[in-house]
């Protein structure tokens, strides 16, 4: 047997990969994160920062369930953080709403909570479709466009970068390693035993978790693992720091605990492309004025493009190799959300061996169904 | 705190502003950032980061130092504005509220 560097190798080091590997080490396993440079895509550093559970999982209750548990963990977690290394992640769960402008999208939307209620099982879930002026006693800043909104109280938000800072630094605190400038460029695979090489070195270790985003496509490959990620860009408005006016997030619209309103939600399919476009920026401004009028007076202070990390179906991928067991694969594009059910059930997952059953439906098998002719 | 330089036409023909609430005559062509330094309280603003007190610092609209409220508009950079008859200069602290 030769050396080994790591009890566990993780292969990324965003929101994903540093939630797995803080609950690594803090299981008492050794971790070492390789992490490529800054041309990295860095999807943790562009996200929007909900910890949002109203539109997540419809016709998979698998991955409402997943979610739900994930933001019932946030609060814990985040306090967890902040005792471990002083870092405020700025979570707050007021509850959310999804802000709808016109008929055809709230009546999209009532259908589409019905769905979750229906399938949410022992879970349960709870909603409420607010009127205009029950809407406007939550969010008195509401303009007269506003036709009505989606409530639950599972919803809120957090700080992205603060809370990567917070797994970095808790991960270290806890004696893991973190290597930076480390692009893996091949993996030497065989069950229990890999051998990374990044960066110039070569780490060896009996298990490696894959939560490199986008690069998880061409890592999975070297590990036996079909993970089928593209990128989505998401384009964000941030503007100046105003005094509280909005008390809870919504799908598009947020204000952040400094006091900026971050706007977004755009989805396009621009292939790496990662830039801004005036259309796209200026349609969000258009929907953020109507949803709150007074936004008209903001002054926008910055706006960038952002790569989600997408599945062929929008789920999460998760999954330990079948031909090189001891590899496993953690990709999402809700990094946020997810941070604290990584951190707390994934990571002890990958120590245990084994995924369960109810992460099963979340395994690349579903990829490998044909299309019907 | 600041006085006008001995080389400024002291005939240059007065403008009346309101600064902090109090009418006040300024030279003709001066900044709304000079009109509050010679009669403001010293800090034109506080930041809406720790709450701290600041001044005009580079009076040619680099530093966002200046930031004030000029007829009731926010965020206004205050040496880039030349001032007006009845024009009102305040201070802006914190963080700009909210317009209806």
């Amino acid at each position: 047997m030769s050396s080994r560097d790591a009890d566990v190798l993780v292969l990324g080091g965003g929101l994903v990969g540093t939630a797995v590997a803080y609950g690594l080490a803090r299981l008492g396993q050794r971790v070492l994160v390789l992490d490529e440079g800054d041309i990295a895509h860095r999807a943790s550093r562009g996200n929007f920062g909900l910890v949002w559970v109203q539109s997540k999982g419809f016709g998979v209750p698998e991955y409402q369930r997943w979610t739900r548990r994930s933001a019932d963990d946030w609060a814990d977690f985040s306090a967890e953080l902040l005792s471990e290394t002083g870092v405020a992640s700025g979570h707050e769960r007021p509850g959310g709403v999804t802000i709808c402008l016109n008929e055809e999208e709230l009546e999209r939307r009532r259908k589409r909570m019905e769905q979750l209620h229906l399938e949410a099982g022992e879970t349960q879930f709870q909603y409420e479709m607010l009127n205009p002026a029950e809407l406007k006693k939550l969010i008195p800043a509401i303009g007269p466009e506003v036709v009505g909104a989606s409530f639950t109280p599972y919803d809120g938000h957090a700080n992205p970068l603060y809370t990567l800072r917070a797994l970095h630094a808790a991960l270290l605190k806890h004696g893991g390693r973190y290597q930076p400038n480390a692009r893996v460029t091949a993996v030497d695979a065989r069950p229990g035993d890999f051998r990374v090489s990044a960066g110039g070195h070569s780490y060896a270790a009996p298990k490696v978790v894959l939560a490199a985003g986008l690069g998880n496509k061409e890592l999975g490959a070297m590990v036996g693992l079909n993970v089928p990620v593209r990128p989505v860009r998401g384009q964000i408005i941030v503007t100046e720091r105003m005094q509280p006016v909005l008390p809870m997030p919504t799908l598009m619209i947020r204000q952040t605990v400094e006091g900026t309103i971050m706007i977004g939600e755009s989805r396009e399919e621009s292939g790496f492309d990662d830039t801004t476009s005036p259309e796209i920026v200026h349609t969000l401004a258009q929907r953020a004025v109507k949803t709150f009028p007074f936004l008209r007076h903001a002054r926008i202070v910055r706006s960038w493009g952002a790569l989600r990390v997408m599945s062929t179906d929008g789920l999460p991928v998760y999954e330990q190799s079948v031909q090189f067991p001891g590899a496993f694969v953690c990709t999402c594009h809700s990094g946020v959300t997810l941070a604290a059910a990584h951190a707390r059930h994934y990571a002890r997952y990958v120590v245990e061996g084994a995924l369960p059953a109810e992460l099963a439906r979340f395994s690349t098998g579903r990829f490998n169904v044909q299309a019907a002719a | 705190m600041f006085k006008l330089l001995p080389e400024s036409n002291p005939l240059a023909p007065a403008v009346t502003v309101v600064v902090n609430g109090r009418s006040v005559a300024v030279p003709q062509g001066c900044s709304a950032a000079a009109a509050m330094l010679m009669h403001g309280g010293g800090s034109t603003r506080t930041t809406p980061v720790s709450g701290e007190a600041r001044a005009p610092y580079c009076m040619m609209g680099l530093c966002y130092e200046c930031l004030m409220e000029i007829d009731g508009e926010p965020n206004q950079q205050g040496c880039l504005v030349i001032v007006r008859e009845g024009m009102h200069i305040n201070p802006q602290l914190g963080k700009p509220g909210v317009k209806p």
